[in-house]
């Protein structure tokens, strides 16, 4: 019955006991212990990611009207395998001219930035690799990693499209960084922690989209960008600079960034469940007590918003980069800076109030900012729509 | 010798390393990835001083914000990035009069300390990060220096969108 309760912990303790057993000091066992524990999250962060290459392949044709893989195994559940085999049988070539260490580097750097928030992710009440009480921040320290990768293959390419990839992928994911930090303060403001275990602990009454919506919205749309997928897919802009930074890559060097790609959007999608939709407490109901049902509500989320994120993907087509920028220095920057402060407020008045008051006042407080802005953008649409319908001067003659 | 200590003996000769190939080194786009190594090796200490967040606070700022502005600099700035640039500039008995001084200085506060591997750092109380919030707006406290920060940056940020802007 415990192991249904705490698997971990129960694996923990036999490991332990068999370590300390074979006559190995307390200390070095419990190295290799979490050393143990530390593959198997990768490993099991890897086979789910081999499992998103097909999610995404059968996603994406029915988007576009096609019926995807559906040669190997049923429904085409192998076709991940094949695809795996055919990059790692190919040519592995380096350019002439690339800097070969840093080239090496990038695309392993680039997976590992996204295995990095695996260890703050809370699958379960009792499953965390770390509950750090800047759990939030981490989130953000590992993109900062991200894009360190990008812009090393970018430039040791020693390729022009390359680092013209690498360049707007930078643009985008440093402007990007500050309205998904300030989103991330709003779960923040609202749970008193960073700590992503307590911020779930903190919504088994309401969850925090129903007290921020907006705040939900914000990073999405953030972290849409932060993993530089359409409509912020500059970086690649297959049809101007030809798939960008990972251009010179072939074989399982290009599947690492591939990989990487699909993993980083499934783990954000996660941790959009985890930070404003109570993570493993639902939908099963026995999520707290059990830690596999909770593992199971967390990536059942998180394949719910990596689907939404496939959707937009899939839907939106690409924005130009003027556009990108304008957009979030002009529009997200400064609303998110606004319903900061308008939530902190909120949260101040009314923090002492009855739960249901708290929620209908956050809520409001998000309609209320959500429909000036809307009202703000209609108003400046407006005013270009005259400028352009005025009438022009005719050269006089 | 726990695995702290490992890590702690590690992450020094990390540290040590890249900083000297930062200097050394005659690409500079190395040079500034050999300073991300060094700022990632300083990041690492702060964990095992059990100051989490100004580990994460290093890594976002310093490499995330700082090394990466450094890159752009380099690249947009160098016409040529060859390894046959000069090293040192007119004013290299300058830099070495100042840092000279600096060693001085640091031997100096290093005089008296006691090099062991066994001292560990205080824990922190766990509240450690609430407390430097309450610190940085407490008027007993930081909020003066903290806000004339602030300013600073915003002035430094007017500035530089001033001198970038396309005057009609």
């Amino acid at each position: 019955m415990e192991f249904w309760v705490d698997p971990i912990k129960v694996i923990f303790e036999w490991l332990m006991l068999t370590l300390t057993g074979w006559g190995l000091s307390g200390e070095l066992a419990v190295v290799i212990v979490d050393l143990l524990g530390i593959i198997a999250l990768i490993m099991g962060a890897m086979l789910l990611d081999i499992m998103l290459v097909w999610v995404e392949r059968k996603v994406v044709a029915r988007f576009q009207g096609r019926l995807g893989p559906n040669r190997v195994g049923p429904w085409g559940l192998f076709q991940p395998f094949p695809d795996i085999i055919k990059l790692i049988i190919k040519e592995d070539t380096t350019p002439v001219g690339a800097d070969k260490l840093v080239f090496n580097l990038a695309p392993i750097l680039s997976l590992a930035s996204v295995i990095f928030l695996w260890a703050v992710l809370p699958l379960a009440s009792t499953i965390v690799g770390v509950d750090l009480n800047v759990g939030l921040l981490y989130l953000v320290a590992a993109g900062a990693i991200g894009t360190l990768s990008i812009i090393m293959a970018g430039w040791s390419s020693n390729n022009k499209y390359a680092l013209l990839g690498a360049y707007r992928m930078v643009a985008n994911m440093v402007s990007y960084e500050i309205p998904m930090v300030v989103a991330l303060l709003i779960p923040t403001v609202l749970s008193g922690t960073m700590s992503l275990k307590g911020i779930t602990l903190a919504q088994s009454n309401v969850w925090f989209v129903v007290l921020s919506p907006l705040g939900a919205l914000l990073f999405l749309i953030a972290a849409i960008a932060e993993l530089g997928r359409s409509p912020f897919d500059l970086n690649e802009g297959e049809s101007e600079i030809v798939s960008g930074f990972h251009i010179e890559y072939s074989g399982m060097k290009f599947g690492l960034f591939y990989a990487g790609e699909l993993l980083h959007a499934f783990t954000f999608g996660a941790f959009i469940g985890v930070m404003f939709f109570g993570g493993w407490q639902w939908p099963l109901p026995w999520g707290e007590k059990y830690a596999l049902v909770g593992i199971f509500n967390v990536l059942a989320k998180g394949m719910f918003f990596y689907w939404v994120i496939m959707w937009i993907k899939y839907t939106v087509p690409r924005i130009r980069i003027d556009h990108m920028l304008a957009f979030n220095w002009k529009f997200l920057t400064p609303l998110a800076f606004v319903l900061l402060m308008v939530t902190a407020i909120v949260h101040a008045l009314f923090m002492n109030m009855a739960p249901w008051l708290y929620t209908l006042a956050m809520f409001l407080a998000n309609v209320l900012v959500g429909w000036v802005t809307l009202e703000i953008l209609r108003s400046n649409a407006r005013k270009q729509r005259v400028a352009v319908e005025a009438p022009q001067p005719v050269a006089q003659h | 010798m726990d695995a702290s200590q490992v890590i702690f003996i590690l992450s020094a000769a990390l540290i040590l390393v890249s900083a000297l190939l930062v200097v050394t080194v005659r690409n500079l786009i190395h040079a500034a990835l050999w300073l991300i190594a060094t700022l990632f090796g300083v990041a690492i200490l702060y964990v095992l001083l059990e100051a989490g967040f100004l580990a994460v606070v290093q890594v976002v700022v310093y490499i995330g914000a700082i090394a990466i502005m450094f890159i752009f600099a380099v690249m947009l700035t160098r016409r040529d990035l060859l390894d046959k640039v000069p090293q040192t500039n007119e004013n290299w008995p300058v830099a070495l009069g100042v840092s000279a001084l600096a060693l001085v200085g640091i031997a100096f506060i290093v005089r008296g300390f006691v090099f062991s591997l066994d001292r560990i750092a205080a824990p922190l109380p766990e509240n450690s990060l609430q407390m430097l919030g309450d610190a940085l707006i407490s008027p007993a406290a930081y909020v003066l220096p903290f806000e004339v920060a602030s300013v600073l940056l915003l002035a430094a940020m007017i500035g530089a969108v001033y001198v970038a802007m396309n005057k009609k």
